[in-house]
């Protein structure tokens, strides 16, 4: 092959690659879509686990796919809003849900006072958060002076006007508690460990943190993000699993035109005359595009897929250290049956008594171990989608916090088993009777997810979402508008502003960057 | 008496110490790499004009040096340096810099290539961290063996001629910036021709075990060639006539430096002629040096600068009139040239003041009985090179 065949040469077809893809072949480009794995959807992903069982790969909820894309790319998709169980000891749990009533009163049982905060405080957190939730969509700025067009001076304008108009008192709140730990937020509203207890879990999922790790509200606010009028604003189960936002992606891709090919590896990213001009798959075959544009990690794709000699030392020094330490493994059970515990539980439940529980399970994290009692989401996806499961049967899908891929004695085999057991262990006692109902099993240690979805250290964001490797900084500074030092390489996935969660934001804030580039290099000839 | 255990003496002696320290008059040991290094012998003018007119050892054991060898090592040497490492050939020295992602130099130093995948990189300064970072992904063994090698400089118009008087062979057709391998008294011996003088000279690398040979055999041979040991001080004169630039003296490394801006690109410190932005591969920085070469952002450059009088103007203010209202920028190194009869300097002058040729002033403050006097001196910019005689590169 040679000449110009492809405008675009797009690596991996997770969510992000397809919503840049549809966005650049909706303006005209010639795209193309290289995908590793045999189906598209990299970890978005709806997988057969166990003969007739099937479960979301690694992400099992949505909530923060942005409407925006929604609407632009036209997306229909089947979800079932679900609310949170809190579990507590002695079988009682306290259900949080959109009957904002109902919520209340569940509170209440375990505290009067928390049951008159909780509305008040998230409504107030989920306003704090859309206020950053409102630059999701943008470039993040550069710092250089002069860097910055006119478009992304004017997103910044409006950001720092949107934090004012928050008003003194909010605005002085988020600058507050912006890099605090969730433990101490937590303390300063709510008296009660059940509410505690979840929210150090929601702060602390997929980052290697603690609840007593600063940081942690920041990683909070980034969920709560997608709460409000920047995401799906709640929690959703997507029937048919992950993969059929995947598929509603793809089926948009290929109305747009663009072209996937699946089972198509990229070995390296072809570059001439320090220039990125394609790619060159596992088989040597050459695909040649002036603009490529990468969906994996910024460690995949700027360690493996460009070869040595390319990139800046101290560019290099920083990639390689980018904290991409997984920490969450996903478990995923077969299950003959529901123990009576569960029959009606279609929402998400939680295991996280109180902040300490989760505190301890870090601990084991910090030193390198897998947490001994795992703090855990549950949530039985079969119950809405019976279509996941065979008739009758059951798949419960499950987060394990913690279980890190930097492991100090535990080889990743042993550490596999240790998540399934201990697991086992602690379900057994919320549901009785669970044990016996497993007829199959999977469990996804961030080794496996590295392994199987191409997740550099198995972490589900392409990089911790912590204040540090955010916004401008993401996924390095003076790297942060999708465009990398190779002229003609771009990044495009969750390792780019702003992150991860199925959001599409990345991919498509990438797009539009390539799309502006173009336009003026257009301009310039 | 552990309270005083800093006092005592703990620089390290080269292979060469006991037969330098015989010949040192006064206490001329200064500290250099960890080493204690002559800064002269007996005085620095008679060393001076020893170099230019005879032969003279310098001990450049403390010199840093890495061993780089491996599948990829000719890839990483191109990647690590600005000079185009394809166009030196096996037992070829090149001198070249190497630059920070910003295209700020680091050091500058020389690459010796043995073989095809197999070199020797000098440094003034500690490099080891920065080779190992900048290698990751290339099949590459980096070694320090500063203390596997010890030299000597054997630089002046009679070099060569001791050197056939030691017997070794071929050194006549030992080309500028060669390397030759050779064995003289069954003892293993490397030779470049290369130096920090700017006249005819060679570089002597034996064992550590072979050093105390090596100085007695050139002593001995050497003398109706008036050989003489010399310091860093007579060196110092030397290489400013050369137009050789010195870390820490006309450029800061870039990771010493303490603000950013002090960090200077190889145009800047007036070696642009060592980057080689038209080589076929990436190199650390070139990105930056391309922008700073197409844009030109070069905020200064180091040149050449003959001063008017006998004044040195060392460190001296560079001004684009002679009434210094526009101050243009500073000299670094200067001298009064013994052998030019002139007093000469580098100067870091914007590029719209860097054609050779043009004329600026310096003030130049000077002691005198007890007195500091005040001067403003005609100069004019030129190349660096002032010292250049034909003998340095002819062969033969």
């Amino acid at each position: 092959m040679s000449g110009k065949a492809y405008d675009v040469a797009i690596i991996g077809a997770g969510h992000n690659g397809l919503v840049a893809a549809t966005y650049l072949a909706r303006a005209g480009q010639k795209v193309i879509v290289l995908e590793a794995a045999e189906r598209v959807g990299g970890a978005a992903v709806t997988r057969e686990f166990a003969p007739g069982f099937k479960a979301s790969g690694v992400a099992h909820i949505l909530h923060a796919l942005h409407p925006r894309i929604v609407g632009d790319l036209g997306l229909k998709l089947a979800t079932q809003g679900i609310g949170t169980a809190i579990l507590m000891p002695e079988g009682k749990s306290v259900e949080i849900g959109s009957d904002a009533a109902a919520t209340v009163a569940s509170i209440a049982q375990v505290s009067k006072a928390d049951a008159e905060a909780w509305p008040r405080v998230m409504a107030r957190l989920t306003k704090l958060a859309s206020a950053l939730g409102s630059f999701l969509t943008r470039t993040p700025p550069s710092p250089a002076i002069g860097a910055n067009d006119f478009q992304t001076k004017l997103a910044l304008a409006m950001f720092a006007l949107q934090l004012r108009m928050l008003g003194k008192k909010d605005m002085l709140e988020l600058t507050r508690i912006l890099t605090m730990n969730v433990a101490d937020l937590a303390n300063d509203f709510f008296e009660s460990d059940a509410i505690k207890g979840l929210l150090s879990l929601d702060a602390t999922l997929g980052v290697y943190l603690g609840p007593r790790s600063p940081n942690t509200v920041f990683n909070l606010l980034y969920r709560l993000s997608s709460y409000g009028k920047h995401g799906m604003g709640g929690l959703f189960l997507p029937k048919g699993g992950m993969g059929a936002v995947a598929a509603a992606l793809e089926q948009a891709a290929r109305k747009a035109g663009v072209e996937i090919r699946t089972g198509a590896p990229v070995d390296h990213i072809l570059i001439e005359r320090e220039t990125a001009t394609g790619v060159v798959l596992k088989g040597g075959e050459e695909v040649r595009a002036p603009i490529v544009a990468s969906s994996a990690d910024p460690q995949t794709t700027l360690l493996k897929l460009v070869e040595p000699g390319n990139l800046d030392t101290e560019f290099m020094k920083r990639i390689r250290h980018l904290r991409m330490n997984g920490c969450v493994a996903k478990v995923h059970l077969a299950l003959d049956g529901l123990p009576d515990a569960w029959k009606k539980r279609t929402g998400r439940m939680v295991l996280a008594p109180k902040i300490d529980y989760v505190e301890r399970a870090f601990d084991c994290a910090k030193y390198g171990r897998v947490s001994d009692k795992p703090a855990l989401e549950i949530v039985l996806p079969s119950l809405a989608d019976p279509s996941l499961a065979p008739a009758g049967k059951h798949v419960a899908s499950i987060l394990y916090q913690y279980a890190p891929y930097k492991l100090r004695a535990t080889p990743p085999d042993e550490a596999r088993a240790q998540v399934l057991e201990r697991t086992l262990a602690a379900l057994d006692v919320l549901a009785p009777g669970l044990r016996t109902r497993v007829v199959g099993s999977e469990v996804l240690t961030p080794h496996d997810l590295e392994a199987q979805f191409g997740l550099a250290g198995g972490q589900w964001h392409q990089g911790e979402v912590t204040l540090d490797q955010m916004f401008f900084l993401r996924p390095a500074g003076q790297y942060q508008q999708y465009r990398m030092p190779i002229p003609g390489l771009w990044l495009c996935g969750a390792g780019a502003h702003p992150g991860g969660n199925v959001s599409g934001a990345a991919g498509a804030n990438a797009a539009r960057e390539i799309l502006k580039s173009l336009k003026q290099r257009r301009a310039a000839a | 008496m552990t309270h005083v255990q800093h006092l005592k003496p703990f620089l390290r002696k080269t292979p060469f110490h006991a037969p330098m320290e015989a010949l040192m008059h006064g206490n001329g040991w200064i500290r250099w790499m960890g080493y204690y290094s002559p800064a002269f012998f007996d005085s620095v003018q008679s060393e001076y004009f020893a170099v230019r007119t005879g032969a003279t050892v310098y001990d450049v054991s403390p010199l840093i040096k890495y061993s780089i060898r491996g599948k990829d090592a000719a890839r990483f040497m191109n990647f690590l340096v600005t000079r185009d490492i394809t166009k030196v050939k096996p037992m070829q020295a090149a001198y070249t810099a190497w630059c920070d992602d910003d295209g700020k130099m680091i050091e500058e130093g020389t690459i010796f290539r043995l073989g095809e995948n197999d070199f020797i990189l000098n440094a003034a300064l500690h490099q080891l961290h920065w080779l190992h970072e900048s290698a990751y992904g290339f099949d590459v063994a980096i070694e320090e063996v500063s203390e596997r090698l010890c030299g000597l400089a054997l630089q002046g118009p009679t070099s060569r001629d001791i050197l056939r008087k030691l017997g070794v062979g071929g050194i006549e057709k030992l080309a500028h910036f060669g390397i030759m391998e050779t064995t003289v008294d069954g003892r293993w011996m490397r030779i470049d021709r290369a130096g920090f003088t700017g006249d005819l000279g060679y570089e002597l690398w034996v064992k550590p075990e072979d050093a105390l040979w090596l100085w007695e055999r050139l002593f001995s041979l050497g003398d109706p060639y008036k050989i003489a040991p010399i310091g860093s001080q007579a060196l110092d004169m030397v290489r400013i006539e050369a137009g050789f630039i010195l870390v820490d003296a006309d450029y800061i490394g870039a990771m010493h430096a303490i603000r950013p801006t002090q960090r200077e690109s190889p145009f800047e410190a007036g070696i642009g002629w060592a980057v080689g932005l038209k080589k076929d591969a990436y190199f650390v920085g070139k990105r930056a040096l391309q922008q700073e070469k197409a844009k030109g952002t070069s905020r200064h450059i180091l040149m050449g600068l003959e001063v008017e009088g006998r004044k040195p103007a060392h460190g001296a203010f560079l001004y684009a009139d002679q009434a210094a209202k526009q101050e243009i920028g500073l000299t670094t190194s200067g001298l009064w040239s013994p052998i030019l009869k002139k007093s000469i300097a580098f100067a870091r002058v914007p590029p719209a003041y860097a054609k050779p040729g043009t004329e600026i002033w310096t003030e130049i403050w000077y002691p005198k009985e007890k007195k500091i006097e005040r001067l403003m001196a005609r100069c004019t910019v030129t190349n660096r090179m002032f010292f250049d005689p034909p003998r340095k590169k002819e062969v033969g």
